[in-house]
């Protein structure tokens, strides 16, 4: 641990820690524009510039530069800040100023820092340059006379998205950043190049215009868009959330987010349930929640009341709703909305129990029935940095599909579990974090599989440093799945249990991925927010709140309790879903026992005591003996990565992203 | 004057051909296994000693580079050399003739350089616009490959060495040693942070020595004829042999191989005829190239060429193309055409030089016309204070230095100019605001 002094105060820093970190362990701040910390150094900006003893007689960039023992750093001196303002000030000479019109202002690296480190005036008399705006998908909007070439954007591109379409042409002060080819980008993950650019040169398509920072309400969210539970802000100005954007959570999403999760939100507004609807006459007719009330009870159900949750809830809407349905004498929830229906008696062996975080120091991954890119995104950038710093070799089973990463697709014939080519087996072998990631579409077929290879190539093992090692794992893409398995919604035949005991209620929380057909006979109360499957084949609709509009518990793929808040109110007379619930159990003579929130939260801690605290579960490893015959071929289940729910569904921007970059519209943009 | 017995590059005019049996009659592969024999750490040893400096500019003692490659390489990481033929500095052209004429002296010098510095193979990065010269240069490499100087066992030597030529696609940043070994990988010509430097991560992040060409052909020479011979020429700390390039306004530009320390009155009078117009009319000197400051005529006529000679009067020897201007010049232009040279050249990372070079360059036009104010002098050389120093490699000192060369010694001429615009010195009309 070498010992340097910053500005006077001896400290101990890292081993390979930079000289900017060891200022920052110091306290003091330094100014920076390329430099990010999970992004590879560039150094090209010059702005953290400081001088260091000994060394040349030049301040030298500290971002790049190793901390070494006795090391002498100023932060403070005339030289430094000669040199600050000398690359502020040629920063400033060719951007140009438009804050006024600028997305960023408010939020702008370059605002903050000419404030802070800048002279406050400027010696250019010269012409400004101009570049023309280049074309980068439907969800990042170029204003490239901002550009300062940082080459954030080019970085993340190339090191996190995986997608090398982002670069610099030209040279000199005529260098550009611009797409390849000036097409939309194709990944999953471009909009986070908008936080990443430390000015306004790329900002928010959809948002453009929308909103300055100090307008918003911001408030702390989980967001639902897959089973990652991306920890989520959510700006909102009166009633509508204006932008989600990822919180830094270094055991889940890191600081990224899907651009699903960031351009979801604008499907918040359109396509909303606001009011009940009762079907008259096969026709669903605007109701008051008395009248929707009314004609749930007299069906008359009786004990014969099933609920299904959709992929979007809570735990306590999903706790509220398995509270009324027991109480009315039936235990038939089920949460696997498609028709899945594999094993869950031990929880541990349906978890992603590497964690999220530690899949990054796996060195052979074997992925089974998943298109990781587009079921987890952001478990798929963890498989790129196993690669990157483990040299992870992975191996596919499954159509093969681009990952933006080499796999070794072995075949799509679930099979192949059983007879695991020679290659696989030696990487596995020579491998001392293994990994298996089984996803949903492989679970029909190879779980049992799957389960014997967590023995045959002793996935769950102790490392040699004593700490416990899990490689086997579950992709989820539900953000209710967890939640919803260890509340019991879960039937041993899935789905299918519940259609063959033909419930005169069914009770569908969001569920919008059901074969209604198969519930012709039932009396179907869909609670939900949105109008879309699940709304259209109701007999009654009740509207209930999205994810932005109440409080929830979600647990994440591998087993995390998170909690988001209320960001705003859901519109019209929809409520939040439990108070609809509690409401409706007192019509049907079965009164829930709870009056509030916080009551219903602890009744179902004392249900699930998991569900009491955030933070991360383990599941005991004890996983079922299950038929070990695997077969079959495997189909994803995600078709458009980009109209996974009914939010997205219903958000033009994720129509766009989907019309372009899945089905390959060409959406050419009028010349200005 | 050098004597002709003492000149290493005997056929640096193209008097006789460049090809291997010619070369191999002036003395070139003689018994190159010989040489090799004396053993890797001997050969460093004597190029130290020779007190050889690397003749790329910065004048780095070559063997001490040499000596930072790791003694036992990896197999998966195994030493390279590169040979740096990006010759593009304004004014220099002596690895040109060495290219071209020579080509064996610097094939041979790879073998023996690369070796010492137990490299698997050297890369020789030549300059796109040298196409002449790179047809020679690729001919050069297949004759050594054909009579199995190079390749597996090379010279019988059971050493295994590879020469690869590379071209160049005319950027002036591929010069710089870490730009070049980006752009040898096949990336955007930019220079590289440092640390790591080359000798720990270079091409492909291997060990990588990265040496000018002449700097490399004198190596089997000095070898051949000792350390002493060569230390034997030009003042302490600045031994040796040199090509000095000599243009501009002399009566026969030339390039020639002198010892170092050479007046600089000595060199132009043996070797160019004299100025111009005779010694009167000398205005200045840019004596390395264009990157360094120019020196006027006063001070450079009985300096002597070499690294430390130049540096005392701020400037500094560089690639030694001089660059001799009488009074016909048009000083200021000269060196705002450097400068807009530098603007054209920056690759644009990082930001004092993408920024400033532009900068500079159009403050230095409107100096050119008088379309500036006195002040404005003041600002230009902050500026070039800015940027020198600042940037990740050395194109931002090298845009300053002409400038501020300029400035420390015709400023009188820059002001003439502004107040010759302004009409004798008075105060320009105020125009009325449109």
């Amino acid at each position: 641990m070498p010992k340097v002094t910053v500005d006077g105060t001896e400290i101990e820093v890292p081993q390979g820690a930079t000289v900017l970190q060891a200022c920052e362990l110091a306290g003091k701040e330094i100014p920076r524009f390329c430099y990010h910390e999970r992004l590879s150094i560039a150094g090209n900006c010059r702005m953290c510039l400081v001088e260091v003893k000994p060394g040349p007689p030049k301040p030298q960039a500290s971002c790049a530069l190793p901390a070494n023992e006795g090391q002498e750093i100023r932060t403070d001196s005339p030289m430094v800040k000669a040199a600050r303002e000398g690359v502020m000030e040629f920063l400033l000479i060719n951007h140009p100023l438009d804050c006024p019109i600028c997305d960023q202002g408010g939020e702008c690296d370059l605002q903050d820092q000419a404030m802070a480190y800048g002279k406050g005036w400027s010696r250019y008399d010269e012409n400004k340059r101009a570049v023309t705006e280049k074309y980068m998908g439907p969800i990042v909007k170029t204003i490239m006379t901002r550009c300062i070439h940082c080459t954030r954007c080019v970085r993340f591109a190339e090191e996190v998205a995986g997608v090398e379409e982002i670069g610099a042409i030209y040279r000199g002060e005529d260098m550009q950043i611009t797409s390849y080819l000036e097409e939309a980008v194709t990944s999953e993950l471009s909009g986070n190049v908008v936080d990443l650019c430390p000015v306004g040169a790329l900002t928010s398509k959809p948002y453009a215009f929308e909103a300055r920072p100090w307008e918003l309400k911001k408030t702390l969210a989980i967001d639902v868009m897959d089973a990652v539970g991306t920890n989520v802000r959510l700006d909102s100005r009166g009633r509508q959330v204006l932008r989600s954007l990822p919180r830094v959570n270094d055991e889940v999403n890191e600081e990224w987010a899907s651009d699903k999760t960031r351009h979801a939100v604008d499907g918040l507004v359109r396509r909303r349930l606001d009011k009940p609807y009762v079907r008259r006459d096969g026709k669903l007719h605007p109701a008051t929640w008395e009248e929707a009330f009314d004609a749930i009870a007299a069906v008359n159900a009786g004990s014969s009341v099933a609920a299904i949750a959709g992929d979007l809830v809570d735990c306590e809407t999903m706790f509220a709703a398995k509270a009324l349905v027991k109480d009315m004498g039936s235990s038939l929830i089920e949460g696997r909305q498609t028709g899945m229906d594999y094993d869950v008696s031990s929880l541990s062996a349906v978890n992603f129990n590497t964690t999220i975080a530690r899949l990054e120091e796996a060195d052979a991954i074997l992925i089974v029935g998943s298109n990781v890119r587009w079921e987890a995104p952001l478990v798929n950038t963890r498989i790129r940095k196993a690669i990157r710093k483990r040299g992870a070799k992975v191996f596919g089973i499954g159509p093969e599909t681009d990952l933006t990463y080499k796999v070794e697709w072995l075949g799509n014939d679930l099979s192949l579990l059983g007879k695991l080519p020679k290659a696989v087996k030696d990487a596995f072998k020579d491998a001392e974090k293994p990994v298996v990631i089984v996803g949903g579409a492989a679970l029909a077929g190879g779980h049992g599989g799957a389960l014997a290879l967590a023995k045959s190539l002793k996935l769950v093992r102790e490392l040699e440093d004593g700490t416990k090692w899990n490689g086997f794992n579950v992709l989820h893409m539900s953000a209710a799945r967890m939640g919803g398995l260890m509340l019991g919604y879960a039937q041993p035949g899935g789905i299918g249990d519940i259609v063959a005991a033909r419930p005169k209620l069914a009770f569908f929380l969001g569920a919008d991925e059901v074969d209604y057909s198969r519930f012709a006979d039932s009396f179907k109360v869909y609670i939900g927010h949105h109008g879309d499957v699940g709304a259209h084949a109701a007999d009654v609709i009740l509207p209930g709140a999205s994810y932005a509009e109440k409080p929830g518990t979600y647990v994440n793929l591998e087993g995390r309790v998170q909690r988001g808040d209320r960001a705003v109110f859901a519109p019209g007379d929809a409520r939040e879903d439990w108070t609809i619930l509690r409401a409706l159990s007192e019509k049907l003579g079965h009164t829930l026992p709870f009056d509030t929130f916080e009551e219903l939260r602890a009744q179902m801690a004392a249900d699930a005591p998991a569900l009491a605290n955030e933070g991360l579960m383990t599941f005991e490893w004890n996983p079922p003996a299950l038929d070990k015959k695997s077969e079959g071929e495997v189909a994803y289940p995600i078709a458009d990565f980009y109209l996974t729910n009914a939010i997205c569904r219903a958000s033009p921007t994720m129509q766009r992203c989907s019309a372009e970059l899945v089905h390959g519209e060409d959406f050419a943009e009028a010349a200005e | 004057m050098l004597a002709d017995k003492d000149r290493i590059f005997t056929n640096l005019y193209g008097y006789q051909p460049w090809n291997l049996d010619a070369a191999v009659k002036r003395g070139d592969w003689d018994d190159t296994k010989k040489l090799l024999e004396i053993g890797q750490d001997t050969i460093i040893d004597r190029v130290k000693a020779s007190g050889l400096r690397g003749r790329g500019g910065a004048g780095f003692p070559t063997g001490v580079k040499w000596g930072f490659m790791p003694k036992e390489p990896k197999p998966d990481r195994p030493n390279f050399l590169v040979i740096n033929a990006d010759e593009s500095e304004p004014g220099s052209c002596k690895d040109r003739e060495i290219i071209r004429h020579d080509p064996h002296k610097l094939i041979e010098g790879a073998l023996v350089a690369g070796f010492a510095m137990r490299a698997r193979a050297a890369y020789i990065y030549i300059r796109g616009e040298y196409i002449r010269e790179a047809e020679v240069l690729f001919a050069a490499i297949a004759e050594a490959y054909d009579k199995g100087l190079i390749g597996k066992n090379a010279c019988g030597s059971g050493y295994d060495f590879d020469v690869f030529c590379h071209r160049g696609a005319g950027a002036y940043i591929c010069g710089e040693e870490t730009a070049m070994l980006e752009s040898l990988e096949g990336k955007k010509g930019q220079p590289r942070l440092k640390p790591p430097f080359p000798a720990g991560a270079g091409l492909y992040g291997c060990p990588t020595t990265v040496n000018n060409v002449e700097s490399i052909a004198v190596v089997p020479t000095i070898l051949r004829r000792g350390p002493e011979w060569f230390a034997s020429f030009g003042r302490e700390n600045n031994k040796g042999t040199k090509l000095f390039q000599i243009s501009g306004h002399v009566e026969r530009p030339c390039v020639v191989e002198e010892a170092m320390s050479i007046p600089f009155r000595e060199l132009i009078e043996t070797h160019c005829g004299g100025i111009r117009g005779g010694w009167d009319n000398l205005l200045a000197v840019i004596p390395g190239g264009s990157s360094v400051p120019l020196v006027p005529a006063e001070q450079i006529m009985d300096c002597p060429m070499d690294f430390d000679g130049l540096k005392d009067l701020k400037s500094g020897l560089g690639t030694a193309a001089v660059i001799v201007m009488d009074k016909s010049t048009d000083i200021v232009q000269a060196i705002s055409r450097i400068s807009y040279f530098y603007k054209h050249e920056s690759c644009g990372q990082c930001t004092p030089c993408r920024e400033g070079t532009g900068w500079m360059w159009r403050v230095m036009e409107r100096l050119r016309t008088g379309d500036a104010d006195i002040s404005e002098i003041d600002t230009l050389f902050e500026v070039t204070k800015q940027v020198e120093g600042h940037t990740i490699c050395a194109l931002g000192d090298a845009a300053a230095w002409p400038i501020q060369g300029l400035i420390r010694h015709f400023r009188p001429e820059l002001e003439r100019r502004i107040t010759e615009k302004r009409g004798g010195g008075t105060e320009p009309m105020m125009e009325a605001a449109e």
